[in-house]
């Protein structure tokens, strides 16, 4: 039979039982709705944890104190802390791959102001910080070399911090204190949102490294020294000319182990997505559950459709049907209805995901490989499900088929 | 040949092919534990242009034979020719092909496709054609129905046709592929007399253009529009002899309908 007429008789059939086909086809249609919302949904996730790292920096090195494993023992990073204002020095000063590099001091404190006070993180960092964490100034400046030289009292406000401090707006040149020390406010950051962890980037003062030390922490400690690689490329070679500038400031030997861990955004990056990866995974898994149990009800009507039709199939038969063309026909059929359901799920569940994405603030990104993969699975669905009745259809003996009441 | 089958020309007009030629045919079921001897050894041959009734009550085996004839079953043991191939030992597809090719078959319960246009239920058998040369399926389909006399309704869906004009459909539908021979089973056994009459006057206009025609019937009012006779019993051929009284269907109904004039 011609490809025109196969299509032709299938859609005639289809078309027969309205109601039915419809049915059969839901199963699919949620099927496959469901299955592109929750990739929607779960490729929201990830591609908003990838924006959140990306904001972290360009080409972001993060060297914090303290080894993963010391002498197989892990000890997790932190443990003790010894990372130096010396090291920072020196890696500024030998290192030649790196475009900026910045210690952070970090600190908690009460803010006050003459119009309200607020609770927040202190980063004690120098002027590389900006370019570090690709993080301008909305209004006034960042603080300058001069600044950070003196140690003078000059701070940088987080968005969430300005608002808090100073509802009224214009904080910039205005006068507060934190822990009784008394800054000039000289700029607001451009708001960054969540990171990646859900924390507010937004809360928080920045304030040159040597007046964290000399003014408010007190201690000769640096909690984290970031870097950051002149291009992609260099970051490898940055984090091993880091590593052993690092080493060598430290005295270890041949046989001792780094003190200290050297991560990059990638590998941030990495460990943050692979977890929202699985979660993506999941919930396509769980509803790919539904496709199936819609694949077994177009199953479960094409055998009752070989059934009410056997006498037709008899016929087909008797005026010289081939096996394989009762067998097509009938796969044609299911792959139809399969095939339909399938594009129509796309369309359902393109508008589910918007409407999932509007009604709870999530971002949900629909890959456009999810509307082929989603047509050529629900294909796949049709011929897997359609063979066994087709195969009945096609093995019946004409005689007792045209015989059938 | 059969016993008692003496009077039929075989030997003398073996110059026109037998369409038909059936030599030794048998036929056992197994059901079960059971054997049942469908068909006990039939001979037959059938020439061009032939009309046969073929006759017998239900059990005589004429329902296997008319299978076999039609190539949905294959015999137990003997030979079947049909148009010159010999059809014992052919695959399922090639009987498939057979049928479609060289055989066209008319029901007693008409067996169209419901819900499916005249003109399409005729179109069928083209569609599944493999030799390739059945193009133009629709124009093929539209003068089959006009030869029946249904030209006027080629958009019709069966439940709106009466049963004398469904049967049309279907013999419409058997002639398309200009087959060979056409089959018949029971024809009129849906109909009531008059519309018989129309159908047997029909079968035996188109066996005057030169179709090959066997009727399977078991009413002899039927039986005696046919050139010849053949009557099965117990899986044998009790008679195979020339219709002593053969009647013209169309006189007929020409009489019955001055009858029903003339009150």
């Amino acid at each position: 039979m011609k490809k025109a007429t196969l299509l032709k008789v299938a859609t005639q059939s289809i078309l027969k039982n309205k109601m039915r086909t419809f049915l059969t086809m839901l199963g699919i249609v949620i099927g496959v709705a469901a299955v592109i919302v929750m990739v929607a949904v779960g490729y929201g996730a990830q591609s908003s944890i990838e924006k959140q790292i990306g904001a972290l920096g360009t080409n972001m090195i993060m060297i914090m104190p303290g080894a993963s494993a010391v002498g197989g023992v892990n000890q997790g990073a932190a443990t003790f802390n010894r990372l130096t204002p010396a090291d920072y020095e020196k890696l500024q000063r030998e290192s030649l791959m790196l475009s900026g590099i910045s210690p952070v001091v970090f600190t908690n404190a009460q803010a006050i102001s003459s119009q309200g006070n607020w609770r927040t993180r202190i980063n004690g960092v120098s002027t590389d910080y900006q370019t570090i964490r690709d993080w301008p100034v909305d209004e006034g400046t960042f603080f300058t070399e001069p600044d950070l030289r003196s140690a003078r009292k000059v701070a940088v406000l987080g968005k969430t911090v300005a608002k808090n401090l100073f509802p009224n707006g214009d904080a910039v040149g205005q006068q507060m204190q934190i822990r009784d020390v008394p800054f000039t406010v000289v700029g607001i950051l451009r708001p960054k949102g969540q990171n990646a962890g859900g924390q507010d980037s937004d809360d928080i003062i920045v304030i040159p490294f040597t007046t964290a030390q000399g003014r408010l922490s007190g201690r000769q400690r640096v909690g984290q020294i970031i870097a950051s690689a002149s291009s992609p490329n260099d970051v490898p070679a940055a984090q091993e000319e880091i590593r052993s500038i690092l080493r060598e400031s430290h005295r270890l030997g041949d046989g001792e182990d780094d003190d200290f861990t050297i991560r990059n955004q990638d590998e941030i990056a990495a460990a943050a997505s692979s977890t929202t990866k699985v979660m993506t995974l999941l919930l396509a898994a769980i509803a790919s559950i539904s496709l199936l149990v819609g694949g077994i009800g177009i199953m479960n009507i094409m055998l009752v459709s070989v059934t009410e039709r056997t006498r037709e199939i008899g016929i087909r038969m008797a005026i010289g049907a081939r096996g394989s063309d009762v067998l097509t026909q009938f796969l044609v059929e299911s792959v139809a209805i399969s095939m339909l359901g399938g594009l129509i799920g796309v369309a359902i569940g393109f508008a589910g995901a918007w409407l999932v994405g509007h009604l709870t603030g999530w971002s949900t990104v629909t890959p456009p490989e999810a509307v082929l993969i989603a047509v050529a699975f629900s294909a796949a669905v049709g011929v897997f499900f359609g063979f066994y009745p087709a195969r009945q259809a096609a093995s019946l003996n004409p005689i007792q088929a045209l015989r059938y009441e | 040949m059969n016993d008692s089958a003496p009077s039929v020309p075989d030997a003398a007009a073996s110059a026109v092919p037998d369409v038909i030629r059936v030599e030794g045919v048998t036929k056992v079921y197994h059901m079960g534990s059971q054997t049942v001897h469908a068909l006990r050894g039939i001979d037959l041959s059938v020439k061009r242009g032939e009309m046969i009734a073929v006759m017998g009550h239900s059990g005589s085996g004429k329902s296997t034979l008319m299978n076999m004839l039609g190539c949905l079953d294959v015999p137990s043991a003997g030979t079947y020719y049909l148009d010159g191939v010999r059809v014992n030992g052919l695959t399922k597809n090639q009987l498939a092909d057979l049928r479609n090719q060289k055989l066209g078959f008319v029901f007693q319960g008409f067996n169209l496709l419901a819900r499916t246009s005249a003109l399409e239920n005729v179109e069928l058998p083209l569609l599944y054609d493999r030799s390739g040369k059945k193009r133009d399926t629709r124009a093929m389909a539209k003068h089959s129905l006009d030869r029946v006399g249904l030209g006027q309704r080629v958009d019709h869906h069966p439940s709106e046709l009466s049963g004398g004009q469904q049967q049309r459909v279907a013999i419409a539908r058997a002639l398309v592929t200009e087959p060979t021979v056409l089959l018949a089973d029971e024809p009129t056994g849906n109909l009531d007399s008059r519309t018989s009459l129309e159908i047997m006057a029909l079968f035996q206009e188109l066996n005057e253009q030169g179709i090959t025609i066997l009727i399977v019937t078991h009413e002899p009012d039927i039986a005696c529009y046919a050139k010849r006779l053949v009557e099965v019993r117990d899986g044998h051929i009790l008679r195979d002899e020339p219709m002593a009284n053969r009647r013209s269907a169309s006189e007929d109904l020409r009489a019955l309908g001055t009858e029903n004039l003339s009150p």
